[in-house]
This record gives structure tokens, C-alpha cells and sequence, in this order.
């Protein structure tokens, strides 16, 4: 019975990784957003190791109680039609547990897609984040700066991302503040998050979009309220003014390091929303807007 | 070949009716295709981008034209198979012959209605809407004229075997067909032509 | 020499050329082996040419393990890349090459190949017919498969290969992103596989309504034969989808139109629908037979009846409807928002309660029995707990707020390989097996066999479970290195090493094809596995003919009641047989459409008008043809049947 000892040893090297030395990144939140998922996840792992454990039993008793080297010569099986009740067992019991973990996928769902519970009355700060290949750009429209490839927010205030891509479809991610939502490019899609603690989160680009996927990640800093204050004050101190050339140099495929500007992209190429989506039913053509940088067309879904 | 007399001869042997049963599964796998074309076409219908949308350049006369042209097409294939179950060989290939000549003046009438998109700033790269509508109907137009080479195949057999255990199943087959891009057209014509110009 | 320069590959790496050499080398071998042993005449009349569903069926199962080597090659070069951090064995662009080759190659060109090849062999077989409803379109659909693989596999040699994963997301997968010829392979050569498959879909479906043996009710049929049945029946309804989806893809490409673009009304979220509007539907044509496989082999190594027989019926058909209602969980994380998630969070859940009532019917099947462990039984056995784990994953992410936490990581990864090793390359493992002796005449090595069950399983899971662990540690998948910081590192090791061992498994399975065929003894009789449902009931190799006499059954184990009931098989006598004719059509058919195809990825036109010209002779050359078919003698039969010891009745 080698097979067994096999099931039963991943088994435990699963389980032993899992809960060990350092927390996975996913299972180790610094907000509420993940700290639900985070829940969901172990809930779902307990739930699904129960019916794991009672196959594998189950499967063991039948080898080792029916292999043909313990029963006699002629024996011979007999022919089982079926059983109702035990059916029904096979049946009910599955269902209870999906009808379960169904109720927690629909109301955790609710909840990771809205503001997180106790921050509904703060003013969310809003941040674009839009993608190009291979970077993130950050546009604060309150504060009226705009970073690449980093992003800073304050704790315990609520940020509200709102995604679009410059370009392929690729997927916002920061595992430890919550799950991930994808960035297009004819329509604004939104992530609700708050952090916690502060510190320095992984943030990355989780969905394919081509060569530079692998690097196409940043780093998300939660601080302190005064501190993010000093940090934009800072920048209209020092950093340059974003131009809308420079902005379409920044597009151009390739990978950057941290950038910092003042203003933001939003004013000459506004995220695509309201009148500028892709999909909405009044079509005007607005084609004077279209723009004769290279990736005129990722660019701007307003046709 | 086991041919069992008390059935049309098209239906008189197995493979006859495995035939029939095949293809009317190969329907089955059309009516999907075909499914997702409006299905797209639903979805990308505002997509006009700058270009003209459905209302700007839909004729009511051409595609009036054409429905009356299918649905005549349609009628006159079952009397063709009408005729072939009473064994009426000379109507049977006049039907037969009338249902292509309909059909092909259907494809004339299409082009010309392709001609006038044209004309009017439609073609397939002017929007997501025009290439869908093109498609569909296109998609529709290419069955169309694969019908027309089939059905002229089945003519000349009939014409020169008479009517037997193969040719009776193939026109028959062949029917289903014709009456099957008859409906897809009704919904063509309601769903894209009537629900675009209203 | 413009014209030439389009062909050339856009990133050559010394490997690449390697495997042109290898591939220029292997078909020169081939050609002069060939001509050497004179056996052109006998590979053109007994196999190329041939409309017999078994030949086709080992056409189809020796193509597929053909592409299990070039997947699984794709599949340890990515995991060598990806064994320590910032490894440079592979350059981006040619691990994304890699992972998509790897992908497309194995799901449509391994996986359906080898359970189509199966159907191909065991359903007629098993429901007493002697061949398929129509045999020539399936040596069509055949070729159109083999042209769709051939077709995919040159791209990486003449052109250069697809790039955007096999989801193939526009606008990734779109001229302004992927540039290279690529693509424009992706859409052919799953275009002309599809058609043989829908051919292959309305063929089986058609054979299993109407040609099953006298006595043989739908709800007797064993149950590979229902699994085959609706397995066909979901191919018939989600293959036009793709058709449509790789029609307008083609023309996104190749024609200027915007189907799937960001601009002037394009959609790019459409072809994400459409795609797993079939790609999900395609999970479960792959998944079905292998429970079919699973199913007989269970219950025969069991030596009992199957358990459940009617809720395994049930659940098979609760499954296929529903697998057409669950497509949107592939892309949960594209912000529809908490309702539409949560509808489609529960409809895939809910499929897992059919699911399970099947994994407790093999169960229950074995209870009370007398298990056998062979080969076959030891893969059914190990895809029990193995598939358990997968399908429970699978459960963890429906969970649609959970999925933002797994989309697109490696636990992703780890779930669907988790779902397809165990459930499909295990059961096709095991019903080869256990199909062998039908096709060959002799079995295969037990010894190997178990050694190359073992390699594959402990594989198998050192390959996958560190996956799930770094795809909670935020590892994304398709990433082609990584820094050491993350600390994926020694968790991508095991996996390579898991890899390797896989690797290994394979190296055996195939060795012990090559020690049976030397060492296996020939005379292995009618029934070399104690076996219960009616493929049994013919000689081992199977004739030409199948059953020299029409059998007559009265339950889903025909077989089991001749041997232990006294029921009575085949009681008429022999006479004389009608079957098809050979045709040299299909293998035409399909190289006009493989020039069709290779001409519409380069655009080139003249190609392309060429071929469709031929194509279109070929089915009017088919239109006018008559094609009597031939008899085989009752003298021939009694003369055959007594070569291999048939147990039909020789009077």
C-alpha cells in the first residue's frame, strides 16, 4: 500500500507548509478585503479537507477490505442493484455542503466588492491605476499627482482603484489588501480596499499581457495620514509637471522604474468612463480626440 | 442492403435513415453556430463607432426582395419533394430547378445589397457593428451558394439515375437544409433588419 | 526572395533549430525506412486509406501520444526555466511560446485525440456494431484532426508560434500585440481539427442511437457507451462556438475588422465569453469518457457489477447541461459585479454534487467485491483521491470573492492539472491498458506497467501540490522567471523534479509498448481480464468484421451473462457480411485543407484559392461517387474465426 503512504505524506507536507514558517502572502492580510477572502480560503480548505479525508477512508477500506488476496478463491462478488437510502446519503449530503459554501461565496462576494464595513462614511481617496506595457500608472485626481510603477495611500481611510488598461487586458493585484479585478481597456472597472497597518505590499500585474508580464509589478505603501499628506506636499515641491508627450513616451512598451509627477494623465486622456467608455448606447463619435501617439487606439476606446 | 418498402424510399434502408438522423443532428450544430452569431451580434450591435449604424443604411425594398425570394425558394423545394415521394421525376427536377434559380437571384439581390453598404461607408473594418452584420449575413450567404453546387449535384443525378435509394435520401437531406436557411433567414430578416430599422 | 523571408521564425534560439534538424531527420528516416521495406502499399491500403473505426481509433491514440511528447516536452522545459530563480534557459518570448504550444497541443491535440481514438476503437465494439453510422466521414474527421495538429506543430519552425496563452485573450492575441504569424496558427489549425471533431460528434452520436445490438436499451448500454454519447452530444452543441469565435478571430487578424478590439465598437471581453462558452463544455468532453473508462475498468477489476448505474446515467447528463451554464467563473475577477458572480459561483458548485455522487458509485463499487490491482485498476484507484483533491479545489474557486485570490496564480494551475492528469491521462492510461490485448493481440508488461503507474503519481503530485502553495504566496502563473526574493524557489524545484519523474513514466510506458510487442506471449484468449461488457465477446485482436454474427444482449454486462448466466450471444449462424470500402478520399481532403489552412496563416491567396478549389472537387467527387461497399465471404469468416479462436458458434 505504497499509494496510501503517498496521499497521506503530500498530505501532511501540504498541510505542514501551509500553516508553517512564513505565512503565505494570500493568508497573511492587511485589510479587510483580504482578511475575508482570507477566511473564506481557510473555511473552504477545513470544509474540503473533511470530504477529502472521508473519500481517502473510505477508499482505504474498500482496498484493503475487498483486494482479491484476502477473500477466498470462489468467492464470488454479487450483484449489487442499489440502494435508495444510501443514495439519497450520497446525494443530501453533498448538496448541504455546496448549498454551505454557496451562501458564503455570495454574501463574502457582496462584501469584497463593496467599501469594507465601518469605512462606508470616510470619503474614499480614488486613485486610477491604469496599466501599459509593462508598468502601472497611479493618478491621484484629488491630489493632483500622478506615480509609476508605485503607489501610496493612508491607512484606515478607504481608496477606491479604479482600473483601465492602456492596452492588453491585465489583472490589479495586491494579495495581502485583496483579491484581484481586471484593468481594460474600453471600461473602468473598480477595487474597494483599505490598509490596515502600514507597510510595503507586493502589487502586481497577475494577467498575462505579453513579454514583460513577468516584471510588470510595483509596490503599494500604506502610511500614516500625515505622512501621505507630506509625501504629495513633497511632490508639488519637487517633481516635474507631467506633460501629455511625456506621458505618451511612458506608454511606449518597456519597463520603467518609480516615477513621480505632478498633474495627471486624467486631464488630456480622461480614463475611460462616463461619456468616454467603450460601451454605452449614445455613440456621438467623438473622433477628435483620437491622438497621434502610437498606441492611438489602446489609448482611447471613446470611438 | 436491406430496403424496407413500407417506408418513403429515402427512409428505406438504415443507412438511408442514419443518414437523415446525422443530419438533422448536423442542424442541431448549425442552429449553435449560428446562435452565437446573433448572440455576437446582440452584443456588439452599438458598436457602430464612427461608422453608420443599422437604422442609417438598411433598404426595406432589397431585403423585402430577398424574404419573398427564400420563403418561395422554401415552398417550391417541398414541392419538389412532394413530387419526388409521388414519383414524379420531370416535376421533381423543375422544382428542384426553380429552388436553385430562387436561390441564386436571393444571392444576387445580397450582393447588391453588399454593394450599397459599400457605397455608404459600410464595409467590414468600418466598425465591431458592421463586421457582425456583414458576418451574419455573409455566414448565411456562404450556406446559401454551398447549396446551390449541392443542389445542382443532386439535379444532375436525379436526372440521370432516376430516383433511387440514394438520390431520394440526398434530396430529401438536402430539403431539410433549404428549409433550415429558410428560418435562419426569418430571424435575420426580424432581428436584424425589422428590430435595426425601427 | 521576399516571398521566402515571411517564413523565417521571428526569435530562432539554438534550440529551435536543434528541433528542425531532429524533425528534417526524423521524416527522412521515416521516407527511406519506408521505401527500404517497401511498405508504402501496405501503409497506403491497410492504414491511410482505411474507414475500419478500430484502425482509425489507434490512428488517433498513437497521434495523440505523439503530441503527449511534444506537450510534455513543452511542459519540462517550462518547469526547468522555472526551477530556481531568474533562470535564463529560456528568454520571455519563448517561454510564452512555450506555455501556449503546451497548453492548445495538449488539451486539443493529446487529450481529444486519445479520447476520440478511444471511442473510435471501444464504441462499436461495445454496442455490437460493425463499424460507426459513417464510416468515411469519420477517416475524414480523422485527417482533419491530423491536419489541424500537423498544422499547429510546424508554426514553430516555419513562421514562428502562438504567444498568448491557449485562452488566447484578444487584444493580446490581436495584430497590435502579437504580431508573428502565430496566431493566425492558433485559429486554422483549431479551426480544421474542430470541424473533424463536430464531423466525429454527429458520427457517434448517430452510430450509438441506431446501431446498437438487438436487445441493447439505452439504459443497457455499458457505460462508456453513454459516457461517449453525451460527451458527443455536448460536442455537437459547443464546437460551433468556437467555430464562430475563431471565424471572427481570423478576421480580426488577417481581414482589419474590429471584432475584438478596443476601438470603433469592438468588444474584447467577447471572446472571453465565447472562448469558455466552449472551453468550458470542452473541460467536460474531456472529462466523460475518462468516468466512462473509469467506470468499466472499476467495475471489472472489481468483479463486480457497476454500482449506481442509473445516477451515474443521471449525473452524466445533469453535467453536460450544466456545463454550458457556468462559463463566466473563468473570469470572475472581469467586474460583473456581486450578482452575476454569485449566480454563476453557485451553478458551478452545483455541478460538484453529480460529481461526487459518481466518485461514491466507484466506490461502492468496489465494496463487497474482489479487487484486482493491475495496471488499469491501479490508475482508476489512484485517480480516486488524486481527482477528489482537484474537484475540491475546483470547489474552493467558485467561490468567486476567494477566485480574486486564485485567478490567474498557480493554484489555478495546480487545480485544472489536478482535475485533467488524474481524470483524463490516467484513464486513457488505464484504458489502453485495458483495451490493449483488443487492439494487439497480447498485453502489455504488468511489471513496467506498475513502474511507470508509480513514476507517473508520485510525479504527478510533487509536479502540482507545491503549485498550490506558491500560488497562495502570490505566485502568478505564466510569469517566466522570478526574483529569488519571492521565495518560490525550492517549491519550483520540487515541481521540476516532480516533472522530471513524470518524464521518466512516460519513457516507460512507452518501453514497455516496445518490451510486450518483443516479449508478450500472443495467444492471450478471448477474455484476459475476467471482463463483463459485450467489446469482449470478439477475438483478441479483433477481425476486420468485429462479430461474425450479430450478438443479442439483454443488459449493459452482455459479456458477463454468456460467461456466468448461460445467456446466449449469438444465436444465429454466420453469413455473409456487408462492410465499407477503403478510401483514399479523406487523406486527400485533409492535405487540401492542410494547403488551405498554411496558405490562409501567410495570406497567401493563390493558396488558398487553390486548395478551397480542391476541397470543393474533392466533396463533389464524393457527391457523384457510388460506393456499393464489399461482402466478406461466409468461407472467408468461418476461415478467420478459426485463425483466432473466436468463441462465435461455427456452424
Amino acid at each position: 500500500m505504497r499509494f496510501k503512504w503517498i496521499v497521506f505524506s503530500s498530505l501532511l507536507l501540504l498541510t505542514t507548509i501551509l500553516a508553517g514558517c512564513e505565512p503565505l502572502l494570500v493568508l497573511n492580510p492587511k485589510g479587510p478585503q483580504a482578511e475575508t477572502t482570507a477566511s473564506v480560503i481557510w473555511i473552504s480548505i477545513i470544509t474540503m479537507a473533511f470530504i477529502v479525508i472521508i473519500v481517502i477512508t473510505l477508499l482505504i477500506i474498500m482496498l484493503v477490505k475487498y483486494r482479491a488476496s484476502k477473500q477466498p478463491d470462489d468467492y464470488e462478488p454479487p450483484h449489487i442493484k442499489g440502494n435508495p437510502i444510501l443514495e439519497a446519503i450520497i446525494v443530501i449530503v453533498p448538496v448541504l455542503i455546496v448549498t454551505f459554501l454557496s451562501i458564503m461565496s455570495v454574501k463574502s462576494t457582496y462584501e469584497v466588492e463593496s467599501v469594507p464595513d465601518g469605512y462606508e462614511d470616510q470619503d474614499p481617496l480614488i486613485i486610477y491605476a491604469s496599466s501599459s506595457n509593462w508598468k502601472w500608472h497611479f493618478s491621484y485626481p484629488e491630489q493632483d499627482v500622478e506615480t509609476v510603477n508605485y503607489v501610496f495611500f493612508p491607512t484606515n481611510r478607504p481608496v477606491e482603484f479604479r482600473l483601465y488598461s492602456y492596452g492588453p487586458i491585465t489583472s490589479f493585484w495586491i494579495p495581502q489588501l485583496a483579491g484581484q479585478k481586471y484593468a481594460m481597456a474600453d471600461m473602468i472597472t473598480k477595487i474597494n480596499l483599505v490598509a490596515e497597518s502600514p507597510g510595503d505590499y507586493m502589487g502586481r500585474n497577475a494577467n498575462f499581457s505579453g513579454k514583460g508580464f513577468a516584471e510588470n509589478t510595483f509596490t503599494a505603501t500604506a502610511l500614516s495620514p500625515d505622512e501621505f499628506d507630506k509625501w504629495v506636499g513633497e511632490i508639488h515641491s519637487t517633481a516635474e509637471p507631467l506633460t501629455e508627450d511625456e506621458f505618451n513616451k511612458l506608454l511606449e512598451p518597456g519597463h520603467l522604474g518609480k516615477m513621480t509627477f505632478t498633474g495627471t494623465h486624467l486631464s488630456f486622456a480622461p480614463a475611460p468612463e462616463g461619456e468616454n467608455a467603450g460601451h454605452h448606447h449614445h455613440m456621438e463619435s467623438d473622433q477628435d480626440h483620437s491622438m497621434e501617439s502610437d498606441q492611438d487606439h489602446s489609448e482611447h476606446s471613446s470611438h | 442492403m436491406k430496403i424496407d418498402h413500407s417506408q418513403p424510399l429515402e427512409y428505406s434502408t438504415q443507412q438511408n435513415q442514419m443518414n437523415i438522423l446525422g443530419f438533422w443532428i448536423f442542424l442541431g450544430a448549425e442552429i449553435m453556430l449560428f446562435g452565437t452569431l446573433f448572440a455576437s451580434y446582440f452584443t456588439l450591435n452599438n458598436g457602430v463607432g464612427s461608422g453608420p449604424s443599422g437604422s442609417e443604411v438598411f433598404e426595406i425594398t432589397p431585403v423585402l426582395l430577398e424574404t419573398i425570394i427564400l420563403l418561395t425558394s422554401s415552398f417550391t423545394i417541398g414541392l419538389a419533394t412532394h413530387a419526388m415521394r409521388i414519383n414524379n421525376k420531370k416535376a421533381t427536377l423543375a422544382f428542384l430547378a426553380i429552388t436553385l434559380l430562387l436561390g441564386l437571384s436571393f444571392l444576387g439581390v445580397e450582393v447588391y445589397e453588399f454593394i450599397n453598404y459599400y457605397h455608404e461607408g459600410l464595409t467590414l473594418q468600418t466598425s465591431a457593428f458592421s463586421a457582425m452584420l456583414l458576418l451574419t449575413l455573409g455566414t448565411h450567404g456562404a450556406h446559401v451558394t454551398f447549396g446551390l453546387f449541392w443542389g445542382l449535384f443532386i439535379f444532375l443525378q436525379i436526372k440521370k439515375q432516376g430516383f433511387t435509394v440514394g438520390t431520394t435520401n440526398k434530396s430529401f437531406i438536402f430539403s431539410l437544409y433549404w428549409h433550415f436557411l429558410d428560418v435562419v433567414w426569418i430571424f435575420i430578416f426580424s432581428f436584424i433588419y425589422l428590430k435595426g430599422m425601427m | 526572395m521576399e516571398f521566402f523571408e515571411r517564413f523565417a521564425i521571428p526569435n530562432a534560439s539554438p534550440l529551435i533549430y536543434a528541433s528542425m534538424v531532429a524533425i528534417g531527420l526524423t521524416v527522412v528516416a521515416i521516407v527511406i525506412g519506408l521505401t527500404y521495406f517497401k511498405k508504402w502499399g501496405y501503409l497506403w491500403k491497410e492504414w491511410l486509406t482505411t474507414v475500419d473505426h478500430k484502425r482509425i481509433g489507434i490512428m488517433y491514440i498513437i497521434s495523440a501520444l505523439l503530441m503527449l511528447f511534444r506537450g510534455g516536452v513543452d511542459a519540462v522545459m517550462m518547469r526547468l526555466q522555472t526551477a530556481v530563480p531568474d533562470n535564463s534557459f529560456l528568454d520571455a518570448q519563448h517561454y510564452n511560446e512555450v506555455f501556449t504550444t503546451h497548453g492548445v497541443v495538449m488539451i486539443m491535440f493529446m487529450a481529444m485525440a486519445f479520447i476520440i481514438g478511444m471511442m473510435n476503437f471501444v464504441v462499436p465494439l461495445q454496442i455490437g456494431a460493425r463499424d460507426v453510422a459513417f464510416p468515411r466521414l469519420n477517416a475524414i474527421s480523422f485527417w482533419l484532426y491530423f491536419t489541424g495538429a500537423m498544422l499547429f506543430n510546424i508554426s514553430f519552425v516555419i513562421g514562428g508560434s502562438p504567444d498568448a496563452g491557449w485562452t488566447n485573450y484578444f487584444p493580446l492575441a490581436g495584430t497590435d500585440f502579437s504580431e508573428t504569424v502565430g496566431i493566425n496558427y492558433y485559429m486554422w489549425a483549431l479551426q480544421i481539427s474542430g470541424i473533424g471533431t463536430l464531423m466525429t460528434g454527429i458520427n457517434f452520436i448517430v452510430t450509438i442511437i441506431k446501431m446498437r445490438a438487438p436487445g441493447m436499451k439505452l439504459m443497457k448500454m455499458p457505460m462508456f457507451t453513454w459516457a461517449s454519447l453525451i460527451t458527443n452530444a455536448i460536442i455537437v452543441f459547443a464546437f460551433p462556438v468556437l467555430t464562430i469565435a475563431l471565424l471572427m478571430g481570423t478576421f480580426d487578424r488577417q481581414f482589419g475588422t474590429h471584432f475584438f478590439a478596443s476601438t470603433n465598437g469592438g468588444m474584447d471581453m467577447l471572446w472571453a465569453n465565447l472562448f469558455w462558452v466552449w472551453g468550458h463544455p470542452e473541460v467536460y468532453i474531456l472529462i466523460l469518457p475518462a468516468f466512462g473508462v473509469y467506470s468499466e475498468v472499476i467495475s471489472t477489476f472489481s468483479g463486480r457489477n457497476l454500482y449506481g448505474y442509473k445516477s451515474m446515467v443521471a449525473s452524466m447528463v445533469l453535467i453536460s447541461f450544466m456545463s454550458f451554464l457556468v462559463w463566466v467563473h473563468h473570469f470572475f475577477t472581469m467586474g460583473h459585479g456581486a450578482l452575476v458572480n454569485g449566480i454563476f459561483s453557485i451553478t458551478t458548485m452545483a455541478i460538484a454534487v453529480p460529481t461526487g455522487i459518481k466518485i461514491f458509485n466507484w466506490l461502492l463499487t468496489m465494496w463487497k467485491g474482489k479487487i484486482r490491482f493491475t495496471v488499469p485498476m491501479l490508475y482508476s484507484v489512484g485517480f480516486i483521491p488524486l481527482f477528489t483533491i482537484g474537484g475540491v479545489t475546483g470547489v474552493m474557486l467558485a467561490i468567486a470573492s476567494a477566485d480574486y485570490q486564485y485567478h490567474n496564480t498557480m493554484f489555478l494551475v495546480a487545480h485544472f492539472h489536478n482535475v485533467i492528469i488524474p481524470g483524463v491521462v490516467f484513464a486513457m492510461l488505464a484504458g489502453l491498458t485495458y483495451w490493449w490485448p483488443k487492439m494487439f493481440g497480447f498485453m502489455l508488461n504488468e511489471r513496467i506497467g506498475k513502474w511507470g503507474f508509480w513514476f507517473l503519481s508520485i510525479g504527478f503530485c510533487l509536479a502540482f501540490f507545491p503549485m498550490y502553495i506558491t500560488g497562495l504566496d502570490g505566485q502568478a502563473r505564466r510569469m517566466y522567471t522570478y526574483s529569488a526574493e519571492t521565495g518560490f524557489g525550492p517549491l519550483n524545484m520540487v515541481s521540476f523534479i516532480g516533472a522530471g519523474l513524470m518524464a521518466i513514466a512516460f519513457i516507460l510506458i512507452v518501453y514497455n509498448v516496445y518490451y510486450s510487442f518483443r516479449h508478450s506471449p500472443r495467444n492471450v484468449g478471448q477474455d484476459p481480464w475476467n471482463a463483463r461488457s459485450l467489446e469482449w465477446a470478439t477475438p483478441n485482436p479483433v477481425p476486420h468484421y468485429n462479430f461474425a454474427v450479430d450478438p443479442v444482449v439483454n443488459s449493459s454486462e452482455a459479456f458477463w451473462d454468456a460467461k456466468k448466466n448461460g445467456h446466449v450471444l449469438f444465436p444465429e449462424k454466420i453469413k455473409k457480411i456487408h462492410m465499407p470500402n477503403n478510401s483514399g478520399l479523406p487523406i486527400i481532403l485533409a492535405g487540401f485543407f492542410f494547403i488551405f489552412g498554411f496558405s490562409f496563416v501567410f495570406s497567401i491567396w493563390v493558396g488558398v484559392i487553390i486548395a478551397a478549389l480542391g476541397i470543393i472537387g474533392c466533396l463533389a467527387y464524393r457527391s457523384f461517387e457510388k460506393d456499393p461497399g464489399h461482402y466478406i465471404s461466409r468461407e472467408e469468416i468461418l476461415e478467420t474465426e478459426k485463425k483466432l479462436g473466436g468463441a462465435s458458434n461455427e456452424n
